[in-house]
């Protein structure tokens, strides 16, 4: 089967510093993956070139077996590939349902056949907030919302997108454990949906209790692939985050 | 109210603008409420990319004088085309010209929404401050060209005689101008009431707010910005076309004015940039006030005026006239209330 995403060979430089090296990876329709490595290993950047934002020198990006190298960022998005970011981007000058209406309108509307109406827009909005528990804010402006609400905004806005992938970047940075817990709880309940998810995070706690499997990063090289159990065990890993 | 409704609702208080001129009686109101119109035009036409997208353009007295220049280049063009082009143009020339100053109008907007085009196309990759210092740029090199084209009578200027009548209505030429400066500001305003409450003024609002973000929600931003820039410059440019008429006598240095960089920024701010409102309230207030002093004081107030004015609100109150508005009346819809608070906030 092909697999969702597939990345080749993929490099990327700033000036003299390499922050991604070959990297090839491979996602599977549904899978949930994790992406971890230390401050500045190169995992932003990846989700960077994947996601159209930052354009890769060398290698080849197939998203759902066509390439992707060279299309835009929203472009991406119209394809199905969606994201969340590490510092919430809210639109702090739109409401929390206007703030997921923009994907309802430039990305599930220019789809062929999927034309919503004003009702069914209203009502995605509606389940949307439903699903990240924030109906209850939804005239609200983003600055009124807590720093886990901003996340679950952030998620939910990705997720109006209606994605084949959601890439999840950092979600839980600067949430209580419990907070975690929730997010954790909602990305397993997207990917139940049938959504693609790699999570990129720091919090191990998360990312073992989500990832089907793990991919390490170390300055720009992929070091380790493969279950969870076994990659964190793996002596490179380890070298790689308590040095020798 | 639907967008073919507001623009009935607005043609009549513009039939009923126009009659309480009438009644008044004197030419005068025509060239003062010219004036003001032309500045309802230009401000509406900046906050369509400085107010929704957030793009600062200073180099709005560019775009008003192509539309002035490309009348002047019309006007001229039957001298041009009897010395130098085949009897068999000349003769179709000779049919065409001159050309009625709604075509003008059509023809300025859509060279001004064409070099806007360009703009935005050359300053895709810009934003905040670069930007405006890249329109700033584009009004210098524009400048440059018109001092040094010939044709348009390059830094001595060009004479548009204004004809003492129109054929239509009987009415006289600056009451014509006046006419049709009123049509095209309300045309002006409904299409930026309707880019607000459609599709495209959410795109807008998300450029003003994040473009990164934007772009990651399937906004093609880049497309937007164009949309905008264009738009935005095809209103100047009918903003200014029929301006030769108007002063009759056209310099460089007239139609590419600080007063028309200032006030096209001023306005907006001064009405407040959320809104199509915003711009109508500064553009009638600032206007009317720069009007008055002319007369009452000199002109070289009204620019002093404009300064003052533009100060007093960045500091008392930001979000203009209709935060201020606001603040002490607020609206009865939740989204309104919370869009001012946040607007407050920051």
């Amino acid at each position: 089967m092909t697999p969702l995403l597939q990345v080749e060979n993929l490099s990327k430089r700033f000036g003299g510093f390499v922050a991604l090296d070959g990297i090839n990876l491979e996602v599977a329709q549904g899978e949930r993956l994790g992406l971890i490595g230390p401050n500045g290993s190169g995992k932003s950047t990846l989700v960077n070139c994947l996601c159209g934002t930052l354009h890769n020198e060398t290698g080849d990006v197939h998203f759902d077996g066509r390439p992707i190298n060279g299309l835009q960022a929203h472009q991406r998005t119209h394809l199905g590939m969606a994201r969340s970011f590490q510092l919430p981007r809210p639109f702090h000058t739109l409401t929390v349902a206007e703030n997921l209406r923009v994907p309802l309108l430039y990305t599930v509307n220019t789809r062929p056949g999927a034309a919503l109406s004003e009702g069914q827009i209203e009502a995605r909005c509606r389940e949307l907030l439903g699903l990240v528990s924030l109906e209850h804010k939804a005239r609200k402006m983003p600055r009124d919302l807590t720093q886990v609400e901003m996340r679950k905004l952030e998620l939910a806005r990705a997720m109006a997108a209606d994605p084949k992938l959601l890439i999840a970047d950092e979600s839980m940075a600067g949430l209580s454990q419990s907070e975690v817990k929730d997010i954790v709880a909602l990305l397993i309940r997207l990917n139940e949906r049938g959504i693609t998810i790699i999570l990129i995070e720091h919090i191990m706690s998360a990312v073992m209790s989500f990832s089907q499997r793990l991919v390490v990063l170390v300055s720009g090289r992929k070091i380790a692939d493969g279950n969870p159990g076994d990659v964190i065990r793996d002596p490179e890993v380890e070298r790689a985050y308590l040095g020798q | 109210m639907r967008n073919w409704q507001f623009f009935l609702a607005a043609l009549a208080v513009g039939i009923g603008a126009y009659a309480a001129a009438r009644l008044i009686g004197n030419d005068y109101i025509y060239f003062a409420g010219y004036v003001v119109l032309q500045f309802v035009v230009l401000a509406t036409a900046w906050n369509i990319l400085g107010g929704y997208c957030g793009y600062v353009n200073f180099g709005s007295a560019a775009f008003f004088a192509i539309g002035a220049y490309t009348t002047v280049a019309l006007h001229k063009f039957p001298q041009f085309s009897s010395r130098y082009l085949p009897e068999v143009v000349n003769s179709v020339v000779a049919t065409l010209f001159p050309l009625p100053m709604p075509v003008l109008i059509v023809v300025g907007g859509a060279i001004a929404g064409l070099v806007g085009f360009g703009m935005g196309y050359l300053t895709l990759r810009l934003r905040g401050v670069f930007f405006a210092i890249a329109t700033l740029a584009l009004a210098v090199v524009l400048q440059t060209l018109i001092v040094n084209w010939d044709y348009v009578g390059g830094s001595r200027g060009a004479y548009v005689i204004r004809p003492a009548a129109t054929p239509y209505f009987g009415i006289n030429y600056i009451e014509y101008l006046f006419l049709i400066m009123l049509l095209l500001s309300i045309v002006a305003i409904t299409v930026a009431r309707s880019i607000e409450r459609s599709q495209l003024g959410y795109g807008f609002a998300t450029i003003r707010d994040d473009e990164l973000a934007a772009e990651a929600t399937g906004v093609p931003t880049l497309r937007l910005k164009l949309i905008a820039t264009t738009l935005s410059g095809a209103f100047m440019g009918m903003a200014g076309a029929p301006f030769p008429f108007y002063i009759g006598y056209l310099e460089p240095s007239s139609a590419f004015g600080l007063a028309y960089a200032v006030n096209a920024i001023a306005m907006p701010m001064i009405g407040g940039t959320t809104s199509w409102v915003g711009p109508l309230l500064g553009a009638i207030l600032l206007g009317g006030l720069q009007q008055i002093a002319s007369v009452t004081i000199s002109s070289a107030v009204s620019l002093l005026i404009v300064g003052l004015l533009l100060v007093f609100f960045v500091i008392i109150a930001p979000n203009g006239i209709i935060g201020l508005w606001h603040k002490y009346f607020p609206s009865k819809d939740p989204d309104v209330v919370e869009r001012e608070r946040s607007a407050e906030a920051t």
